[in-house]
């Protein structure tokens, strides 16, 4: 495929000594934590973002804060590019490496380090994945509350990269409303804590800043949470429509009235069809468009909140309510909607959009999202958290035939245009990566970015931190 | 995900049917969490995205296997338990065998390991050879810690180590014949006596056809029957396991031509895995391929068949029991629901260990040849199993057995023993 989405040129000088930097970096790491073949290289070359794959010099895969210290320090010293990398996972290309870039691998760094009930706080490695934290307390009645849909693979790191969100991140925030601190190795191998277990911090709000920061301030290595107690009960619903408008029409009304379940996720035909196929989780297989509203509490609150949100889908025309009769059932009805990128590969390659949207914009945005799709003539399965107003259009593709895949690219950039221009952005929770990097222009005005990118550079002057990220790679200052 | 093949290497019917295997992989990395290589050694080569990445770069270049390639498939335990996470589908049994068979073809492996596995598929597929090689362990057991030193007879340390202290005599209950259904007959069915499993526990199976039998099933056991394959198989010896699923399609064909066959019991779900696939396994063989589809067809686990009997509920009898569900069960056949709904029908009260859906490292001849891992997984298995503070714990895979038997104190049981015990059989030895 003819790339569209550059890289930085890589640094010979780098490059030209990399079996020395591979040999030092041998030292620095216990046996094992080192992966310099290029066969090994390989499957590191790319994340679920996979049209762009990039081999790295090297990957590091340390096991402890210190490792991390010492090949930050090392790389720092010797001008290497460095990118951060959790469980691969990211949709915009956030973990995709360069050529003379190390790859610092945080998945040898999963253990859970304390969990304070009586503070309600989990302090975990940057490796744990997002759902082992709620795992590891369940049994205790509690949760981690920012579930993004791969939350069984993502690491807390890579969350805290990209600040992701998830379906129930409605009612509860997205990371960065749940993370009360992290341990963050700087460029320079400097240790720093930012943050703590009480709520807000003196002084300046780094963890704010950090949080989203896609890997370009430091590498995170140990985070501190908020934990959840878990609900009464809860208890998901399923409305089905006859138009993908008349259900983006239904969430907007509901939360326009005030009313905020604890998720309302959306799925189109075709994306009921994907995830059904997967989870037979029996959604309903007759309706346009899928809502899956879940509510919480006690008996009586989930049921006054459910009358009211019928009542407004009753207005939009709602054909189908089917209310989840038993834990299981609940479980597969979210199985299937969390599975449903991967569930598409049943069908089709695909990319992945990640627009957020005004409300009041949702029904429009989505029937041009079907015109703009349609006019590449491609195919499109629409799966977002609707509530939020967090649109995921999945472009469906045959990665294997290049005017396909340049279309799909193309059909990805007039939607997020789209929703820049309804009001929206480029990114709810899966990061800009180097994705959506070109578009920021769209967004921001030059002197926005001019002050991000002076953010930035307080912390990596060099520029050599996840450097083909986020920023368009015209207009940077001169490193 | 983008493949590249050229028309030439898609004209092998194998590399055709994996390049639509990777081809359905769109990289989400979901498979990684619940791998348990990658959950102990936390390193994606060593995960089934991994590995997936490592076998479509060795069969587009075409080129012979590898050491580094190797040695992150050698890692795999195949314990499937990818094909349950992966959301799109990615057929991964079906693609690792195939790289198995490539490198079995391709790669010369250092001596010692090529000498430790043709000892491996020259005995253990054999019952009469391995009967022999454990009654030899029980001698030279106190040497196991001196074999283990030498480098190239390390393996055989380890299997030192795993043999049982005792061996059974052959059993006279399990022998070929034709069992007669008691009262009247509902129902006939062969049964697989298969290789490791009548050396180790005879028990296994005179409990099977007891309760069929006692359930009004006749049970059909053929005279030159023998392993299904499995064992090889998973080491890429591709014409070995070939022959043994000719042998056994041959065979339980016969048999259904003699009186009908409802079903091929097979009370081992590692095997039961492997049966059920002969149909695809000898699906490019024009004499074969559709006889062994009949018969993957007629295979069940004994569980998925008694589920059928409506067996009757039994009083509560106050023993509790972990129900560990073997990799090859829950992951390979997708048997998850009916052992547990029959231990509890059969009066028991079943706790399911945290982490159910984790290898114990057994793993066919994993825990001789990946020793280290494989304790690792083993040690974790049992601390899950431990805390769930049952009376025994009951299983469907003898390879998990042997293994879990080596790391507790705990009784442990094949299920189906429990379930004849409960319907009128003897107690379990071992109780």
């Amino acid at each position: 495929m003819p790339e569209t989405i550059g890289f930085l040129k890589p640094k010979q000088a780098v490059l030209d000594r990399r079996q020395e930097i591979v040999a030092d970096l041998k030292d620095l790491l216990p046996k094992g934590c080192l992966i310099s073949e290029e066969r090994e290289l390989k499957p590191f070359e790319t994340d679920a973002f996979l049209a762009y794959r990039r081999l790295p010099l090297a990957v590091a895969l340390p096991e402890t804060t210190e490792q991390v210290a010492a090949v930050l320090k090392y790389c720092s010293r010797y001008g290497i590019p460095v990118v951060p990398r959790g469980a691969g996972t990211s949709l915009s290309g956030g973990a995709i490496p360069q050529e003379d870039a190390v790859v610092i691998g945080l998945s040898k760094m999963s253990r859970i380090l304390d969990i304070d009930l009586f503070n309600r706080t989990a302090t975990v490695q940057a490796g744990v994945t997002n759902l082992n934290i709620s795992e590891a307390v369940s049994g205790d009645g509690f949760f981690y509350a920012p579930d993004p849909s791969s939350q069984l693979a993502c690491t807390i790191g890579g969350n805290i990269g990209m600040n992701s969100g998830g379906a129930h991140c409605l009612k509860y925030g997205v990371t960065t409303n749940n993370l009360l601190g992290v341990k963050m190795v700087l460029f320079d191998g400097t240790v720093i804590e930012v943050g703590g277990k009480a709520l807000d911090a003196a002084g300046y709000d780094l963890l704010g800043l950090v949080c989203g920061s896609e890997g370009q301030l430091g590498i995170v290595t140990e985070a501190t949470v908020r934990l959840i107690a878990k609900p009464e009960g809860a208890r998901p619903v399923l409305f089905g429509f006859a138009s993908s408008e008349a259900a983006g029409a239904c969430v907007a009304d509901v939360i326009g009235a005030g009313i905020i379940p604890v998720a309302i996720e959306f799925m189109d035909k075709p994306a009921i069809e994907i995830c059904e196929a997967f989870a037979h989780a029996g959604y309903p297989l007759d309706v346009e468009a899928l809502l899956i509203v879940e509510v919480e509490g006690s008996e009586a609150e989930m049921d006054t909140m459910l009358q009211s949100i019928i009542e407004v889908a009753r207005h939009h025309g709602v054909t189908t309510i089917r209310e989840c009769q038993s834990a299981l059932e609940a479980a597969l009805i979210w199985k299937g909607r969390k599975s449903a990128f991967g569930a598409t590969g049943r069908i089709a390659d695909y990319i992945c959009m990640d627009g957020t949207v005004p409300l009041s914009q949702l029904s429009h945005v989505l029937r041009k999202t079907g015109e703009i799709v349609a006019g590449y003539g491609l195919r499109v399965a629409n799966v977002f958290h609707a509530g939020d107003g967090n649109m995921h259009p999945l472009i469906l593709y045959n990665i294997n035939d290049p005017e396909d895949a340049a279309s799909a690219e193309a059909a990805g950039n007039d939607i997020l245009k789209l929703c820049v221009d309804a009001g929206g952005c480029l990114t709810g929770e899966h990061g800009v990566g180097i994705e959506k990097r070109e578009l920021m222009l769209h967004q921001y005005s030059r002197a926005d970015l001019d002050q991000q990118m002076a953010a930035r550079a307080a912390f990596d002057p060099e520029w050599l931190l996840n450097p083909s990220k986020v920023f368009p790679l015209e207009g940077r200052p001169a490193a | 995900m983008q493949t590249n093949f050229s028309p030439a290497q898609l004209a092998d019917p194998r590399v055709a049917e994996s390049e639509k295997i990777l081809r359905k992989c769109v990289h989400c990395g979901f498979c990684t969490a619940t791998c348990p290589t990658y959950v102990v050694l936390g390193d994606e080569l060593d995960s089934p995205r991994g590995r997936i990445y490592l076998i479509k770069e060795m069969l587009e270049n075409g080129r012979a296997a590898d050491r580094e390639t190797v040695t992150h498939i050698d890692r795999c335990l195949s314990c499937l338990s990818c094909l349950t996470t992966c959301p799109s589908g990615v057929d991964y049994m079906h693609l690792v065998d195939h790289a198995r068979i490539h490198i079995e073809r391709t790669y010369k492996r250092p001596f010692k390991d090529r000498f430790a596995r043709a000892v491996l598929a020259a005995v253990l597929p054999y019952p009469r050879r391995f009967r022999f090689a454990l009654r030899a362990a029980g001698v030279t057991r106190p040497l196991a810690g001196l074999v283990k030193r030498i480098p190239w007879m390390k393996t055989f340390g380890v299997m030192l180590d795993l043999a049982p202290k005792t061996v059974p005599p052959a059993s006279a209950g399990t022998r070929p014949a034709t069992y007669a259904a008691k009262g009247e007959r509902r129902g006939r069915v062969a049964i697989l006596t298969g290789c490791a499993q009548p050396v180790l526990k005879p028990e296994i199976n005179e409990a099977a056809i007891r309760l069929l039998t006692g359930q009004g099933i006749e049970v059909v056991v053929s005279a030159g029957e023998g392993c299904c394959g499995a064992l090889v198989h998973h080491m890429g010896r591709e014409e070995q396991a070939l022959e043994a699923a000719r042998r056994n399609v041959d065979i339980w064909l016969k048999a259904a031509d003699d009186d009908g066959l409802d079903a091929v019991i097979i009370t081992a779900s590692g095997c039961g895995t492997t049966i059920k696939d002969y149909g695809h396994m000898l699906r490019l063989d024009p004499g074969y391929a559709e006889k062994a589809a009949k018969v993957s067809a007629l295979a069940k686990d004994i569980t998925e068949y008694l589920a059928g009997l409506e067996l009757p509920q039994r009083e509560k009898r106050g023993m509790t029991v972990a129900y560990h569900s073997a990799c090859s069960m829950q992951h390979g056949q997708k048997i998850t629901t009916a052992p547990k709904e029959l231990l509890k029908r059969a009066g028991f009260t079943v706790r399911e260990p945290a982490e159910g859906h984790l290898c114990c490292g057994s793993a066919g001849t994993y825990n001789i040849l990946q020793s280290e891992i494989s304790e690792k997984l083993k040690e974790r298995k049992v601390r899950n199993i431990e805390a769930t503070k049952p009376d025994v714990i009951a299983t469907g895979n003898i390879g998990c057995i042997t293994q879990i038997a080596t790391g507790t104190a705990l009784p442990i049981l094949h299920t189906v023993e429990l379930l004849d015990w409960a319907y009128g059989g003897p107690r379990p030895a071992g109780l």
